[in-house]
């Protein structure tokens, strides 16, 4: 067996150590043991559970891949450590800020007090350098999860680590080996530049723009002012994708024997990233999404936002290597590591994808449309270069005699355009939860659709909703502005839910980028179909043109976040204040 | 050295043994369910109490608190669109044309300046324009302000104007500006300027270009016609290194017309006149 402690003494064993099966680690820092490649899975009669976990956040040299990089860790490495919890215990977790600027955990998907959610401004105000906050609160759930700063952009610099919570009753499925599985995106330059450059530029990081051989099929795009090859903003141009903290060529490893059932805990902790998760030879059992035990449902791929989760069983039976390929949803790179029977194997990567195009069902020109007239545009023409309704008026189009709904329950946008910061809105939006997304549409195998997730157990509260909310996610790619309702964050605040309630809210994508959702908080019901086991989810991909309900049991009093999770949208202000207030009296 | 060791060992072992994992620990499949001596307290009350809880007395300073995020920062580009050495069968030049803004989303400061200076005689003219732009709709800002113009060589006269104008994106990604000047004397003009870039491969860009002036009132002292002064084409194909360097070559059309042609012939100008060029593009 491997002594740690003499590995850790010298700098020759140091790097062996971790290249390979270790994680990005400080050479002043420790070795999280749960992504050195060994199981995290441990003898259920010898449970040890710290009462206090202490994390210490702080700016930490270490190499990615081959290059020297300057981060922003907890407690030294990329990821930071495990926080390990139980169901039913109380937490208590020290964080000591030792930057020289503010800082904050935030603890995803967790419910707990308000005071203890780390976002600063709502939750508290913030860790200030030298300073300690110690978060305490009951954990009342189980599952994977995951933390990091919400301060800045520090979560861009590698400030994020995994949660695991074990569980009171058993969870109902049985594995042999146990990996957590961090994606990320790491960036050399400062986050800052980036989207200073995506403000000058905003298609600055984009080489796989459509050049003029494909001008003629675009020339319908060009006309709404729009580039159907605009899948990503931020791209390998300026990210190299982490597994573990390790780029593809570092390669981190994970051990089984042939025959061993392995659950691999993926958790998307990138800023910006949609990855396409795939192991050629093996198939995936997805067993819990956002830490939620779901019915298992075996694919070859899914698709995983940033901020979401997926557990995922798999059964290795050759004596082989197996590549764990996470491909970029713009395919411009890839996230990678091994599954092996022994440290130092690897597979083939697999051949890379085109990048996909944007379709008219992103664009919301349903098929369905074509029967239909519009008072002054004629569909069967085939014209499209006036439909796209950028400031348009739609009072004058009559609309009322026709039936606009389809079995999808595609509705036609509402007459708002939300104003100078949205440059467009779709003519229809629909729900889209059985598709795969946007360049998962013909891979001849199973991907895993939102329609595939159903909660293991009913819900706890089967109510009507009593009250709906429409919320558009609203943005302009040219002035790189991102928002909801047309209004940033600065120009719009609160969003008002009430204490007790049975609340329907409505997302609807105006954009043609998806964006990942997430509550803080509160748990989020995906309207998809699932009846009584609507599956629960704290962060969701709204797709583009997109009409998407979820219900929500408001029962957290105080004062949440809740924003796209893509880092730079959220910065320039995709992000509103969810106050859950009492109901006034006399309003029912 | 020694002492470090120690040290790291130290933590290692406090740490590990706070983790609980064992680096030997068999991989076992669980022999039953957790038993657990925590009872998970009434979540609600525990909830409310705490919120209500003075942690550190963080509660009383809300106000205090910055804000989540700050969505309106300051932002800025300065782009230097054409710095080029022409050469044709008269005089070389050397060209600009910058553009700039500071500001934020929806209000931004732009300063934007251009001209031409000829190498063997000097002449030339260059401009300088500070405006306010506001955003007006999602793809076009408007803009007021103020344009200073500098004529070189012998006559070297320069003359303000205010300016108002539009700048934006059309349908079809053509990038437009349109502008009125009126002049301190009160005369007026106008221009237009568009501008195409096609993608020949990720980093080979051909822009086409097109500028016309026109004027309402003769000014015989800065060579102004009345009507279509004149009338520029221009092809620059650029190598895009990074997107903040890009060095190009092009051609450079440019035809007056009417009294503003006569006024050129009499200065020894050419009126009908195509440059080869070359220069370099610049982001920041």
């Amino acid at each position: 067996m491997m002594d740690l402690k003499t590995n850790l003494l010298t700098r020759r064993n140091f790097l062996r150590f971790t290249t390979g099966i270790g994680i990005a680690v400080g050479l002043d820092g420790l070795i999280p043991p749960y992504a050195r490649g060994r199981s995290i899975k441990q003898s259920q009669t010898k449970p040890n559970y710290p009462h206090v976990i202490s994390l210490k956040i702080q700016e930490t040299k270490l190499k990615i891949g081959q290059r020297d990089a300057t981060a922003l860790t907890v407690n030294g490495s990329i990821p930071a450590p495990l926080v390990r919890l139980r169901e039913g215990q109380l937490a208590t977790i020290e964080v000591t800020n030792q930057l020289k600027e503010d800082s904050s955990i935030h603890w995803h998907g967790i419910i707990l007090p308000p005071n203890m959610d780390g976002v600063p401004g709502i939750s508290f105000a913030g860790i200030k350098p030298g300073e300690t906050f110690i978060y305490k609160f009951p954990v009342t759930q189980s599952g994977t999860y995951w933390y990091h700063s919400h301060s800045g952009l520090q979560e861009q610099k590698g400030h994020f680590g995994p949660i695991i919570i074990d569980p009171i009753e058993p969870e109902p499925f049985e594995y042999n080996r146990d990996y957590v599985v961090m994606l990320s995106d790491w960036t050399f330059e400062d986050p800052h530049a980036i989207l200073a450059n995506l403000k000058k530029m905003p298609t600055f990081y984009n080489y796989q723009r459509r050049t003029v051989a494909n001008l003629g099929e675009d020339w319908e795009w060009r006309g709404m002012r729009m580039d159907p090859a605009d899948i990503a903003d931020v791209t390998s141009a300026t990210y190299t994708y982490l597994m573990n903290g390790l780029a593809p060529e570092t390669n981190w490893t994970a051990l089984f024997q042939p025959g061993e059932k392995v659950r691999l805990r993926f958790i998307n902790s990138s800023a910006m990233t949609f990855f396409d998760v795939r192991i050629p030879g093996l198939k995936m059992t997805v067993v819990q999404a956002d830490g939620q035990n779901v019915q298992p449902v075996t694919v070859d791929e899914f698709r995983i936002g940033t901020a979401e989760t997926y557990d995922v069983i798999v059964e290795p039976e050759e004596e082989q290597a197996y590549t764990i390929f996470a491909e970029t949803m713009d395919r411009s790179g890839y996230a990678r590591g091994t599954l092996a029977i022994a440290p130092g194997a690897s597979a083939p990567i697999p051949q890379r994808r085109q990048r996909p195009v944007r379709t008219m069902a992103d664009m919301g020109m349903d098929h369905h449309m074509s029967g239909h007239h519009m008072s002054g545009h004629d569909m069967s023409s085939h014209d499209m270069s006036g439909h796209h309704m950028s400031g348009h008026d739609m009072s004058g189009h009559d609309m009322s005699g026709h039936d606009m709904s389809n079995s999808n329950g595609a509705v036609p946008h509402g007459p708002d355009n939300h104003g100078l910061g949205n440059a467009g809105v779709p003519m229809m939006v629909k729900s889209r939860l059985h598709e795969p997304g946007v360049g998962l549409e013909n891979t001849g195998t199973r991907v895993l659709v939102y329609t595939d997730l159903r909660s293991v157990s009913p819900g706890e509260d089967q109510r009507k909703p009593e009250r709906e909310l429409e919320l558009h996610l609203t943005g302009h790619m040219e002035r790189y502005m991102w928002s909801f309702d047309g209004k940033k964050y600065s120009e719009e605040k609160e969003i008002t839910f009430y204490n007790g309630e049975r609340l329907r809210l409505i997302l609807v994508n105006d954009t043609m980028m998806e964006h990942p959702i997430h509550l803080h908080g509160m748990w989020m019901e995906l309207d998809n179909g699932a009846g009584k086991y609507k599956p629960r989810k704290h962060t969701i991909i709204v797709k583009p043109a997109e009409r998407l309900p979820v219900e929500i049991n408001v029962d957290a009093p105080g004062k949440w976040a809740f924003h796209c999770h893509l880092i730079y949208h959220m910065k320039v202000g995709m992000f509103r204040t969810v106050a859950v207030v009492d109901r006034p009296t006399g309003v029912s | 050295m020694q002492f470090k060791n120690r040290y790291y060992s130290l933590i290692l072992t406090g740490w590990l043994s706070i983790l609980g994992i064992g680096f030997s620990s068999p991989q076992v499949l669980a022999q039953g369910p957790i038993k657990h001596d925590v009872q998970v307290t009434k979540l609600k009350q525990w909830q409310l109490s705490q919120y209500h809880n003075s942690n550190s007395s963080e509660k009383t300073n809300e106000e205090e608190w910055p804000e989540p995020l700050n969505d309106s920062p300051t932002y800025w580009l300065i782009l230097l669109e054409e710095l080029e050495y022409a050469t044709n069968s008269g005089e070389d030049s050397f060209n600009w044309d910058l553009v700039s803004w500071v500001g934020g989303d929806y209000q931004r400061l732009w300063i934007k300046s251009e001209g031409e200076v000829g190498l063997e005689e000097g002449h030339g003219e260059g401009e300088i324009q500070l405006l306010y732009g506001k955003l007006i709709s999602p793809f076009w800002d408007l803009q007021l302000g103020w344009r200073y113009e500098q004529l070189y060589g012998d006559k070297g006269s320069g003359r303000g104007f205010a300016v108002i104008g539009v700048e934006g994106l059309a349908p079809y990604f053509f990038e437009v500006e349109g502008s009125v000047f009126i002049s301190h004397e009160g005369d007026i003009s106008a221009r237009l300027e568009a501008e195409y870039e096609l993608l020949l491969s990720q980093r080979l860009v051909l822009q086409p270009s097109l500028e016309t002036n026109i004027a309402l009132q003769q000014v015989e002292e800065f060579g102004v016609g009345s009507g279509i002064n004149d009338l520029e084409l221009g092809l620059r194909l650029r190598y895009e290194f990074s997107r903040n360097v890009a060095p190009y070559v092009g051609i450079n059309w440019t035809r007056k017309f009417g009294d503003t042609a006569d006024f050129a012939r009499e200065e020894g100008e050419s009126v009908d006149d195509l440059k080869v060029l070359g220069g370099v593009r610049l982001l920041f």
